[in-house]
C-alpha cells in the first residue's frame, strides 16, 4: 500500500462505494456547476468599517481572547519588539529563515530556523513572526507558513508567540479573509484566534494547553 | 457489508439505559451544568450575527448540493489530494478502515500513534483494533485523554468528558499519571495533561486525525480545534493518517467562509475557535513526509439512499442539538449506547446500522423541535425522527405497544365513525384509573408510559361531539 501503489482490491472498493452513491441519488451530473452557482449566499460577504474601525474591532476581539495588543508606527517596530521582550524577560527568540533583519533589536539572541530540531525549538523562549492576514470580526491571525512565519512547528512548540500584523492586512469579515487566502489555498494554513485554550473541564476556559500559552500582537500602522 | 457504530449494536435499549443513568445525580448535575454553560455562550455569539439565518440556509444548500453530487466531489478530492502528494484509500466499513490504518502503521513499524479527537475513529472502534495489533494509541484531546485514562466512553460529540467533574478527573490523572499531589483546579489538571503529552508529541512518529472538512477543489483537509493538540499531531510526525467520512466533503475552498462561521459559534460558543489547520497533501520541508486519507462509507451510502432522511449526512458535528435537548440533558450521552448521542445520534446511529439495531433511539425524543432550531445546517431532526419511527413500525420491529397503537390509530383515523367509537370506549375504559380528575397510572403495557406522566383524562365531551352539538343548536 505504501508508496502510492494501489492494489486491485482497493480500486474495487472505491468503485463499489461510488456505485452505491450513484444508485442512491438521481443523476444530476450535467447540472452540477449551474446548481453550485445557484446556491444562495445572502450572508454578509464584506464589512462596512473603515480602517480605524477594523483596528478597533480587531483589538477588542484579541483582548477578549486574552491576547495582549501593542500599537506602533513602522519606524518604531524594532524598538517596540525590544521593549516587549524586556517586559516579558526574554533573552531571545526563534525566527523564520526569512524574517526581515530590520525588525530585530540589538541585545537579544535571535536564532533563525535552518533546520532546528523539535527539541531545540522546545527549549527556546518563544517565536517572533509576521502573518498572512488578520480578520477583525473574529480576532483571527492567519499564517501561511512562508517567508516571515516559517514552518508550522516553529509557531507551535514554543510557549510564547509574538506576532506582527500590519493594519493594512486586517479585513473585517470571515468571507473577506477566506477570499483573500484563495491564492494560497494549497499552502499549509493555520488560523489563530487567541492563545490555545480548553473548556473540557467543567466548561471553564483555561488558557494555554499545548500551543503557545501567551500571545502578543503588535499592530503596525503606517 | 457489516456496518458497526461503536458498540451500539450490543448496547442496551435507550429506555433501559436511561433509567439506570437518571439515578446518577452527580452525572445529571455535571451534564446540566456543562450544557447550560455552552447554551448560554452559543446564544450570545449567535445573537450578535445579523446574518445567522442566511448562513444557515447557505450551509444547508451547500451540503445538499454536495450530497447530490457526492461521487463527483469524492473523486475530485482524491485527484487533488494525490496531485499534492497524498495517498487516498477507500473503506466500505469499519473493519476495512481499521485494516488499512493498522497496515499503514505496521509498514512503518509504529508501536505508538498520537491521535487528534475523531468521533469517526470511535465509530469504527479503531483504538481496540490498534491495541489488538500491538500499537498503543495516545488520545491527545484533553477530554479524550480523560476518557481514555478513565477507561470510560465519550458522552458528547464536542466535549466527550462533560459528564466528569474536576474531582473525578483529578482521581483519574492522579492514578494514571502517577501524580499523587495533583491539585483539582482546572489549571492544575490542564497543566498535568500538557506535561504528560508534550513528550509524546515530540517523540511519536505517526498520527491519526479526523477531518471537519475535506475540500474537493483543492484536496485539502481542515481540522478545527482549541488546544493545539491537533496542530501538534498534524504537523510534527513523519506519517499522518486522516480518517474521513465520505460526507465530510465540501466542494470549494471558499465554502469554508460559511462553515468556519457556523461551527465555532454553534459548538463552543466562540466567535472563532483558537486554531484551524488546513493542509494539502505534503508540504516540502514542513510537516509529515507521508500523508494518507482513508475515505469511509460505513453505512453512509445507506443514509444517502433515503431521500426523506438524507440530510442527516449534512451534520457538521457541532453538538448544539445535544446541549438544548431536554432528553439528553436528563440522561447524558451514555444512554444512547452509541458514540453519537443526543438528537443527531438518535437519527444517525439507527440509519448507519440500517435499522437493524438501536431501534429504540428514534423514540428517545419528545419532538420538541429545539434541535432543529439550533442546527447550523438546518437538519429537520424531529421530522426525520418521525420518519424513522415509521420505518421501525413498518419493519415490524417496533415495541409491541407502538405497533398496537399504530394499528389502533390507523383503524380509528380511517373512518370518523371509528374515531368516535374509540373516544367513547376510551372514556369508559379510563374510569377506574382516574383520581381527582387525573390519570396517574395505567395497567399492563401502558404502565411504563404513565409512570412518568400525569394525564388529563379524555374529556366528557370530545371536540367532535362539541362541534356536532354546536352546529345543531345554531340551526
Amino acid at each position: 500500500m505504501v508508496g502510492g501503489a494501489k492494489t486491485d482490491g482497493t480500486m474495487t472498493i472505491k468503485h463499489q462505494i461510488l456505485e452505491r452513491i450513484r444508485r442512491a441519488v438521481p443523476d444530476y451530473s450535467s447540472m452540477r456547476e449551474s446548481q453550485y452557482e445557484a446556491i444562495t449566499r445572502n450572508y454578509r460577504q464584506s464589512g462596512d468599517l473603515d480602517e480605524s474601525g477594523r483596528i478597533e474591532l480587531f483589538t477588542d476581539r484579541l483582548r477578549d481572547y486574552g491576547a495582549k495588543v501593542y500599537r506602533c508606527a513602522p519606524w518604531e517596530l524594532r524598538s517596540v519588539i525590544g521593549e516587549i521582550l524586556s517586559e516579558r524577560r526574554k533573552r531571545g527568540l526563534v525566527i523564520a529563515r526569512d524574517l526581515p533583519e530590520d525588525w530585530l533589536p540589538e541585545g537579544f539572541e535571535f536564532v533563525r530556523d535552518k533546520g532546528l530540531t523539535y527539541g531545540e525549538i522546545d527549549a527556546s523562549e518563544g517565536v517572533l513572526t509576521g502573518c498572512a492576514l488578520a480578520i477583525a470580526m473574529t480576532g483571527t491571525i492567519v499564517l501561511y507558513h512562508s517567508g516571515g512565519e516559517g514552518r508550522r512547528a516553529l509557531t507551535l512548540i514554543p510557549d510564547y508567540h509574538l506576532c506582527v500584523v500590519y493594519t493594512s492586512q486586517i479585513v473585517e469579515t470571515v468571507p473577506e479573509g477566506i477570499r483573500a487566502l484563495a491564492p494560497y489555498s494549497v499552502a499549509p494554513l493555520t488560523t489563530i484566534s487567541g492563545p490555545s485554550a480548553t473548556a473540557d473541564i467543567e466548561m471553564t476556559r483555561i488558557q494555554g494547553v499545548h500551543g503557545p500559552r501567551t500571545l502578543d500582537i503588535i499592530l503596525v500602522k503606517a | 457489508m457489516s456496518v458497526r457504530v461503536g458498540e451500539a449494536a450490543g448496547a442496551p435499549k435507550f429506555p433501559k439505559a436511561a433509567k439506570e443513568l437518571i439515578k446518577n445525580a452527580q452525572l445529571r448535575r455535571n451534564v446540566r451544568h456543562a450544557t447550560d454553560v455552552i447554551r448560554n455562550k452559543r446564544a450570545r455569539v449567535v445573537a450578535e450575527m445579523p446574518d445567522w439565518e442566511e448562513l444557515r440556509e447557505s450551509a444547508r444548500q451547500i451540503k445538499a448540493h454536495t450530497l447530490r453530487h457526492l461521487d463527483f466531489y469524492l473523486q475530485e478530492f482524491e485527484q487533488a489530494c494525490v496531485r499534492a502528494g497524498g495517498q487516498v484509500h477507500w473503506a466500505k466499513d469499519a473493519d476495512q478502515a481499521n485494516e488499512i490504518i493498522v497496515g499503514l502503521l505496521h509498514a512503518h513499524e509504529a508501536r505508538e500513534v498520537i491521535k487528534v479527537k475523531t468521533m469517526t475513529s470511535d465509530e469504527i472502534g479503531l483504538n481496540a483494533a490498534l491495541e489488538l495489533a500491538g500499537i498503543t494509541p495516545h488520545e491527545t484531546d484533553l477530554a479524550d485523554l480523560i476518557i481514555q485514562l478513565g477507561e470510560d466512553k465519550p458522552s458528547h460529540i464536542v466535549v466527550p468528558a462533560l459528564h466528569r467533574n474536576k474531582s473525578e478527573i483529578r482521581q483519574i490523572f492522579r492514578k494514571k499519571m502517577n501524580l499523587p499531589d495533583l491539585g483539582d483546579r482546572p489549571e492544575d489538571l490542564t497543566n498535568a495533561a500538557r506535561q504528560y503529552l508534550r513528550e509524546k508529541f515530540l517523540r511519536v512518529k505517526a498520527a491519526i486525525t479526523g477531518a471537519n472538512f475535506a475540500i474537493a477543489e483543492t484536496g485539502s483537509v481542515c481540522v478545527v480545534e482549541s488546544e493545539g493538540n491537533g496542530r501538534m499531531c498534524i504537523s510534527l510526525p513523519d506519517v499522518l493518517i486522516a480518517l474521513v467520512g465520505i460526507e465530510k466533503i465540501i466542494p470549494r475552498f471558499q465554502d469554508l467562509e460559511v462553515f468556519l462561521q457556523l461551527l465555532p459559534r454553534s459548538a463552543t460558543g466562540e466567535r472563532m475557535n483558537p486554531y484551524n489547520s488546513i493542509w494539502t497533501g505534503i508540504a516540502e520541508g514542513d510537516g509529515p513526509r507521508e500523508f494518507h486519507v482513508v475515505l469511509l462509507d460505513n453505512g453512509r451510502t445507506n443514509v444517502l439512499a433515503d431521500p426523506e432522511s438524507r440530510e442527516t449526512l449534512a451534520c457538521i458535528r457541532c453538538g448544539a442539538c445535544l446541549n438544548v435537548c431536554p432528553v439528553y440533558r436528563q440522561t447524558g450521552g451514555h444512554a444512547y449506547g452509541s458514540v453519537y448521542a443526543g438528537p443527531i445520534g438518535a437519527i444517525l446511529t439507527p440509519q448507519l446500522q440500517s435499522m437493524r439495531h438501536s431501534q429504540s433511539l428514534p423514540y428517545a425524543s419528545s419532538l420538541c423541535g429545539a434541535c432543529y432550531e439550533v442546527c447550523p445546517v438546518k437538519i429537520n431532526i424531529p421530522e426525520i425522527l418521525l420518519h424513522l419511527r415509521g420505518k421501525v413500525v413498518e419493519r415490524g420491529d417496533a415495541p409491541i405497544l407502538e405497533r398496537l397503537e399504530m394499528k389502533a390509530a390507523a383503524f380509528a383515523l380511517s373512518d370518523e365513525g371509528h374515531l368516535e367509537l374509540a373516544q367513547k370506549a376510551g372514556r369508559i375504559g379510563q374510569i377506574p384509573f382516574q383520581r381527582d380528575g387525573v390519570i396517574r397510572s395505567l395497567p399492563g403495557i401502558l404502565s411504563g408510559w404513565s409512570a412518568v406522566r400525569d394525564l388529563k383524562p379524555i374529556p366528557a365531551q370530545s371536540f367532535r361531539e362539541w362541534w356536532a352539538a354546536r352546529k345543531q343548536t345554531e340551526r
